[in-house]
């Protein structure tokens, strides 16, 4: 998605490498910083698309200046309350917001079933707006249900909820072990849906494009896969006293202070020997 | 018998012993089953206990707690991990208004012996809401008891402890010394045990008294360490291990011997654990300090990026350096 919004790989792994929290400026790309509590951002999604419906950019004369907002989470979110109020508010408010669930079964180690004894796609209607399951690995499927509810909610007929049924091949974490709690079968049968092969034969089942076509988007990848490696491999190290950057809007006298103090600090390391402390 | 463990295993163990002497102990948390908990610290026990008694919860911080408040309510003693500090919050409203509040609500008929498992603390090189200490926010709170371990010794006895304990208990894992290990006596009674609530002297010293908890326990021990070998300062190391009740007669004994005080903690300054301890001591021991109290502290910021977190966190030389400072006075 934020590849889609036009965001620069580098920033994202930025914040996986533990340059920063979030790189980008969310205004330029219309695509908001990873919350990492689980389901926070539902419901700023939703208090997003309040202010569009307040600004009156829904269901206007002119369909191409209305809006919506759109918001991702997995299988394991739909148990929290902010999920579930966000569901609320967006269905009472009738804001312009499309949850879209990525369902790939596993919270961490956690089957589906330790979540929902329902599927997920119903727990729409409880709450009084449509929900709908799409095949997750079905590009052109999904690419059709998400454009079909985000029109909707530009419309002014409010929310949705999109379920969109997958599976996560790999680990959750480098620390994670999918061989504790799942089968090896499970995760083979998963391979034979990859989208991105089914992607590919459809393409070519449809002759809308050959073999030049997909070593070009081979090249392509490659090229991308080495330059993400190299720059973030060079990302520069990030000043000791950014610490203090933007804590608040126009700063703060005691922040000031502390840097100063911490400034000082530092630079009497300055005739310290190497490696070892004062 | 001791053995050596794991801070990590050694907590693993204190779950296991507490489960064996009580059946009514059970463990609820995300990923605590099969997988064992993300630091694996429950390792095994799902197998060994079932599932009805090492349960593995829906994906909801606030469920975990408010449900093992009715399940205490119902006589059964729940420990609960929250699977990293910065998740505890959705929780938050359960603990500090239901879970702190009950027994005086109730003019002491209810008691919640619920103990949560929080590992806190940075030095991880984790992402945003990994690394938190949010230990004030609930010191702060009457009716919880709070404690931190700070070495597998003491993790192991002191989860045991909590558990046993008829209050809620915030129960504080430094994360980062999980792989840390020690000597451990799993045998040792809670009752006969070092109490719960009760600090710490680690190491007797003459110039400065320096109070730690947790995972700064060890940057402490180090720094007092380091100012022998140099032959500076002789630095008297207490580990408060309870944060909620304070325990401040070692403490105050220490600064009428020193004259000075240290406190390190990797929380925010502003209105951490050193901010109580500065304030009884200057209340308590005024003619004895010879010198203000100073901390070391992480800053007033939130938790930084992985890679400046060692700036964040307070480590041998910024401890030396407060130390310094205390003593040019």
């Amino acid at each position: 998605m934020a590849w889609c919004r036009g965001v620069d790989p580098v920033r994202i792994l930025g914040t996986f490498r533990g340059n920063d929290q979030g790189g980008w400026d969310p205004a330029d790309h219309n695509f908001q910083l990873y919350t990492i509590v689980i389901g926070a951002q539902t419901l700023h999604a939703t208090g997003y698309a309040m202010g569009i419906a307040k600004d009156g950019r829904v269901g206007g004369d002119d369909p191409a200046k209305d809006e919506a907002a759109i918001v991702y989470f997995g299988d394991g979110a739909t148990s929290q309350g902010d999920v579930n109020e966000a569901f609320i508010w967006s269905s009472v408010f009738t804001a312009p917001v499309v949850f879209f669930c990525q369902n790939n079964q596993y919270a961490i180690s956690e089957p589906l079933e330790r979540q929902t004894r329902v599927p997920l796609y119903q727990r729409a209607s409880g709450f009084g707006f449509p929900g709908v399951r799409v095949d997750g690995n079905d590009v052109l499927a999904t690419y059709a249900v998400t454009q079909d509810a985000l029109n909707k909610a530009r419309g002014g007929e409010g929310p949705s909820l999109i379920e969109a049924y997958t599976y996560r091949m790999g680990a959750h974490t480098t620390n994670d072990d999918p061989t504790k709690y799942r089968i090896a079968s499970e995760v083979e049968s998963w391979k034979l849906k990859d989208p991105i092969a089914r992607m590919k034969s459809f393409l070519i089942r449809q002759q809308v494009a050959d073999n030049d076509y997909f070593d070009s988007v081979k090249a392509d990848a490659d090229a991308l896969a080495a330059k993400l490696r190299a720059d973030c491999l060079s990302m520069p190290e990030p000043a000791p006293d950014s610490i203090f950057d933007h804590v608040y809007p126009h700063g703060s006298p005691e922040l000031d202070a502390q840097r100063a103090t911490f400034t000082r600090y530092l630079d009497s390391f300055a005739d310290a020997p190497a490696g070892g402390h004062r | 018998m001791t053995r050596t463990m794991t801070l990590g295993k050694a907590i693993n163990a204190g779950l296991r012993t507490a489960m064996e002497d009580d059946p009514k102990v059970i463990l609820m948390g995300e990923d605590i089953g099969r997988l064992g908990g993300v630091f694996r610290v429950t390792d095994g026990l799902q197998k060994d206990f079932g599932e009805d008694r090492v349960i593995d919860t829906p994906l909801a911080e606030s469920g975990i707690i408010g449900t093992a408040i009715g399940l205490a309510l119902r006589g059964y003693r729940p420990v609960c991990e929250i699977q990293f500090d910065g998740f505890v919050y959705p929780a938050y409203d359960q603990i500090v208004s239901q879970l702190a509040k009950m027994h005086y609500r109730s003019a002491g008929r209810l008691t919640l012996p619920v103990t949560i498992r929080l590992p806190f603390g940075g030095g991880i090189g984790a992402v945003e809401h990994h690394s938190e200490s949010p230990e004030a926010y609930f010191a702060h709170t009457a009716g919880l008891k709070v404690v931190a371990c700070s070495s597998p010794a003491e993790a192991n006895v002191m989860i045991r402890q909590a558990i046993a304990s008829d209050d809620p208990v915030i129960f504080l894992e430094p994360k980062r010394r999980y792989h840390e290990k020690g000597e451990v006596d799993p045998e040792i009674s809670v009752e006969g045990a070092f109490p719960l609530h009760a600090s710490r002297v680690l190491r007797e010293g003459t110039d400065c008294t320096v109070v730690a908890y947790g995972p700064m326990v060890r940057v402490a021990m180090d720094a007092a360490a380091a100012a022998a070998s140099e032959s500076g300062p002789s630095l008297e190391v207490i580990d408060l291990r309870s944060l909620s009740p304070l325990d401040m007669d070692p403490i105050f004994t220490s600064v009428r011997k020193t004259g000075r005080m240290v406190v390190v903690h990797e929380a925010p300054g502003t209105l951490g654990l050193g901010s109580e301890l500065a304030a009884r001591v200057q209340e308590e021991c005024f003619y004895s300090l010879e010198a203000p109290v100073l901390r070391a502290t992480g800053f007033d910021t939130p938790y930084p990026p992985a890679r400046v977190e060692e700036h964040y966190l307070p480590d041998l030389d910024r401890v030396l350096d407060a130390v310094d400072r205390c003593l040019a006075h």
